[in-house]
């Protein structure tokens, strides 16, 4: 390829044509070289789509790897924490990955595609280190990040919409299962996955039939409440789930300088992807080491008083006298579907078991005047937002 | 359980030997494998042509450390010692040095000569203090590194301030800026320009190779000898130590794999499917070979596998072995002088010239070489009256492009021969049979990962606290009960016993994490 062939600039996804002209708002951010919609034409509505019908993501700028090989299964088994040899053809794991010294990289997703085909999904991109760790296997990665669209649909009246789109047998796919599909003559993969934790579904497809899809899904979608939605909704559905985002809540551990400032997946709560029974995984001796000593961080998921999102606070131990800083917010909203002041934070061990009550310092402004409220908060254990339908299979027909 | 061992030491080269012989004085029940049939490794005597044996691979004895001599009271004898260095001349005219005395040039070369031996000795003697005992790792709060990295700095400091700073000045340097300052005579400067190239993929222009001349005089300030019987003697003399302390010595047993469950060696399975038993597992193979062929990335870390994967070990040495029926006549050297070692490196650009090539995957049509005719002092290796001649002929990449097919290898041997002819015009008739070692027969025959003797260049890169890889010096490597003892780690290639020496003691200690 000459340097003329190279695209330059923001890359657009194959859906560009079909966002552009649902776009009023024109807000579009970077997201791995590709341009991403904040907001298509208002946040809370598109958040509302994907709690009370289907909201639709572009996420083709997802990181997107193809792993295949004899050897595949035991290097995707040493890359991350969990034991992949559970994972069967058809199935779908969420995966966190450290580095020699096992603090996280990155988390993501691995498809089970077919007996020793696999595909790794993330935010970020990996390729310099899943290369690193493919030496001494026979293992081939592509990424197909252009090549594959993408799209999350999400919301109670998913399964419906693409059940009037005709995929057959979709009722039986259970949570973190896929299923091959035909459509117009291409593969169509659906996964029951997302990051909103809400009933929902992941579409992926060859990049070629990209908005044929679009057009039949929202065709499907017309009487469901179909709508296209952007970053900020799905954020503040994912903080609601609990779920974690690269860069927000964790620094990935190869864009640290400082010691300290990256994290183990015990430090992010993800003690049950770790698997010591299993054979090794990297990170595995060094996590071994801080299981012994104890770790230097919790994530913790907090539920304020009042109505004032404790962007960037601190966390203290107590209200008044000999006030500690503890730690700090990396997530913070408002929950409308849970009526809840919500947030993710990291505190110091000991601190932050679910039950304990903490202090969050949270600066507001009221007419250019700053104010400051000390707002008590709970460490809960369980998502903010869990719905029975998330997990029902089949699920009921919205 | 009878297959159960306290220590199991793979490859019986001269470090697994003295590694495994000091772990049986200490009590342990070990057990050695060796793949091939003689123990060894790369010092071995062995037959190549009818009646004429050799010394395979390493063929003249620098450093054999006087502690592993003590430690297993070795009685070595040797054919001949403190052997002289002749560098050969066209014209009969050939220069001499051994120790700090040197003949055949001009006065002015002489007194140079030998104020830089005296240098290059006192600087080689701060490494070889360095040699003995396991290097010190950085970063660690371990007190007995801190005070011997202290030590090591002490130790540079104490050379005074003006030494000090010469020798932090030329131990990354080249060999060839430095002799071209010092030296007027060409084959002066060719033969210590071979010294310090010798067995790397290095030429006398390349960056550190000072260091690997230092390396070279560390065991013993130069000093080269010939054992009795070829190398395969002092191996056999390791081995009878071995025994001795009780070792069970079992060859004809390569080892497939290094079985390894929830996170620590637990044994190791042959290619006959036998299996052993033991949680300490030592190898003398290279940290390549250990990890990549034996261990396997599966069980080791992602960034640790691509250190190892990375080690620099490109062979880029051959060996050539002539069966006579007569020593060859060459102008100017009497008769004893055959039993010295001769060297063929015109001058300095000649042996850098023979290099170029090899940058490229292309062996050196006119290569350099380091000639002895063991069988001059040792009759045991040749029938009476022949000779055999033994010569490390560079520069020959391990990965010569195209491969090291018949034609390759037979345009390389008339390189070498045409190369000794020039001198020895008698040569080719004095040929009886012949025999060519290239890196790619080395790796087949001695197991070393590209051929390479050392395990491993000896650059700065991968000395001292990153040999062989950062993270894994004192012989221990991030899996529990593995060990290395070869010359992969700290201090090197040579047979010199050192490396198998720390490992050893790294291992009573019960290792040394920090």
């Amino acid at each position: 390829m000459s340097i003329s062939e190279v695209p330059q600039g923001r890359l657009r996804t194959p859906f560009y044509s079909r966002l552009q002209k649902l776009d009023t708002l024109n807000t579009w951010h970077e997201w791995k070289g590709y341009s991403s919609a904040d907001a298509l034409y208002c946040a809370e509505t598109e958040y509302f789509a994907i709690r009370n019908a289907t909201g639709v993501f572009d996420l083709t700028p997802m990181t997107k790897y193809r792993i295949t090989g004899p050897d595949a299964l035991d290097y995707l088994d040493r890359l991350v924490t969990r034991d992949m040899r559970k994972i069967k053809p058809g199935r779908v794991a969420y995966a966190v990955w450290c580095n020699d010294q096992g603090q996280v990289i990155d988390d993501g997703t691995i498809f089970h595609l077919r007996e020793g085909e696999y595909r790794l999904c993330s935010q970020e991109r990996h390729f310099a280190w899943l290369t690193a760790a493919a030496i001494g296997f026979d293992v081939s990665i592509v990424v197909e990040t252009a090549e594959i669209a993408a799209l999350a649909v999400q919301g109670p009246t998913s399964f419906s919409v693409l059940s009037r789109m005709g995929l057959e047998g979709l009722g039986d796919l259970k949570p973190f299962g896929l299923m091959h599909f035909e459509f117009e003559g291409a593969e169509l993969l659906v996964s029951r996955t997302g990051y909103t934790g809400d009933l929902g579904y992941e579409v992926w497809i060859a990049a070629e039939k990209a908005e044929a899809l679009w057009d039949a899904l929202f065709d499907a979608g017309k009487l469901h409440g179909i709508r296209p939605i952007g970053t900020s909704a799905l954020d503040l559905a994912r903080i609601e789930a609990g779920y974690l985002a690269a860069f927000e809540d964790f620094l990935p551990a190869d864009t640290t300088v400082r010691t300290g400032r990256s994290r183990s997946p015990f430090e992010l709560g993800l003690d049950w992807l770790v698997d010591f029974k299993k054979p090794n995984f990297n990170g595995r001796r060094a996590l071994a080491e801080e299981k012994r000593n104890g770790s230097t961080w919790r994530l913790v998921k907090l539920d304020i008083e009042g109505n004032k999102p404790a962007h960037h606070s601190y966390i203290y131990a107590k209200e008044k006298r000999n006030r500690k800083e503890i730690g700090f917010i990396t997530s913070a909203a408002w929950s409308p579907v849970c009526k809840q002041n919500i947030a993710l934070g990291t505190v110091r061990m000991p601190h932050g078991k679910p039950g304990d009550t903490v202090w969050v310092e949270i600066f507001y402004q009221r007419e250019m005047h700053w104010t400051r409220v000390m707002a008590k908060a709970v460490v809960v254990d369980k998502p903010f937002w869990f719905p029975p339908r998330r997990s029902l299979t089949p699920p009921a027909p919205y | 359980m009878t297959d159960r061992y306290d220590a199991i030491v793979v490859g019986a080269g001269h470090n697994g030997l003295v590694c495994a012989a000091l772990l049986g004085k200490a009590g342990k029940r070990v057990l050695l494998l060796e793949a091939n049939r003689q123990v060894g490794g790369a010092a071995v005597t062995r037959p190549f042509a009818d009646g004429y044996s050799v010394s395979a691979a390493a063929h003249l004895l620098y450093q054999l450390q006087p502690d592993v001599q003590k430690d297993l009271k070795l009685n070595l004898k040797m054919a001949a010692d403190n052997m002289s260095t002749i560098v050969l001349s066209a014209d009969g005219q050939h220069v001499r040095y051994c120790g700090d005395q040197v003949s055949g040039v001009r006065q002015k070369d002489v007194a140079k000569f030998a104020e830089f031996h005296k240098r290059m000795a006192r600087y080689s003697d701060l490494l070889r203090t360095a040699f003995n005992k396991p290097p010190p790792r950085l970063g660690t709060t371990n007190k007995k590194d801190l005070f011997s990295l202290a030590r090591l700095g002490f130790d540079v400091r104490r050379l005074g301030k003006i030494e000090m700073r010469e020798f932090l000045r030329l131990i990354g340097m080249n060999i060839y800026d430095e002799l071209f300052e010092r030296f007027d005579s060409p084959l002066l400067k060719g033969g210590l320009s071979l010294d310090a190239v010798l067995g790397t993929h290095l030429g006398p222009r390349s960056p550190n190779t000072i260091m690997t001349y230092l390396y070279r005089l560390a065991g013993n300030r130069g000093r080269i000898a010939s054992p009795a019987g070829g190398m395969g003697s002092v191996s056999d003399a390791l081995a009878q130590a071995a025994r001795a302390a009780g070792v069970t010595i079992r060859t004809d047993m390569p080892v497939k794999r290094i079985v390894v469950e929830n996170g620590r060696v637990t044994g190791v399975e042959t290619e006959g499917g036998e299996k052993f038993f033991s949680l300490t597992i030592v190898s003398n193979a290279d940290p390549r070979r250990t990890i990549m062929k034996l261990v396997g990335a599966r069980h080791l870390e992602t960034r640790f596998i691509q250190r190892i994967n990375n080690i620099r070990m490109r062979g880029n040495a051959a060996k050539l072995h002539l069966a006579l029926d007569g020593l060859p006549t060459i102008d100017g050297l009497a008769r004893k002088d055959f039993g010295e070692r001769l060297l063929i490196a015109a001058d300095e650009n000649y042996v850098e010239r023979a290099f170029n090539p090899a940058k490229y995957g292309e062996s050196s049509p006119s290569p350099v070489l380091e000639l002895t005719f063991p069988s001059f002092r040792d009759e045991s290796l040749a029938p009476s009256g022949k000779h055999v001649m033994s010569a490390i002929v560079q520069y020959a990449p391990y990965n010569l492009k195209g491969g090291w097919n018949e034609a390759a290898r037979e345009r390389f041997k008339q390189a070498a021969i045409k190369a000794i002819s020039q001198y020895a015009p008698d040569i080719e008739q004095r040929i009886v049979a012949s025999e060519l070692l290239t890196p790619a027969d080395i790796e087949r025959e001695f197991h070393m990962t590209g051929g390479h003797w050392h395990h491993g260049e000896l650059t700065l890169d991968q000395f001292l606290f990153v040999r062989p890889v950062a993270g894994a010096a004192q012989y221990q490597m991030p899996l529990d009960g593995l060990y290395l003892c070869g010359a992969g780690t700290h201090p090197g290639g040579g047979v010199s016993g050192a490396a198998g020496r720390n490992a050893a003691r790294v291992i009573l200690s019960g290792g040394n994490r920090a």
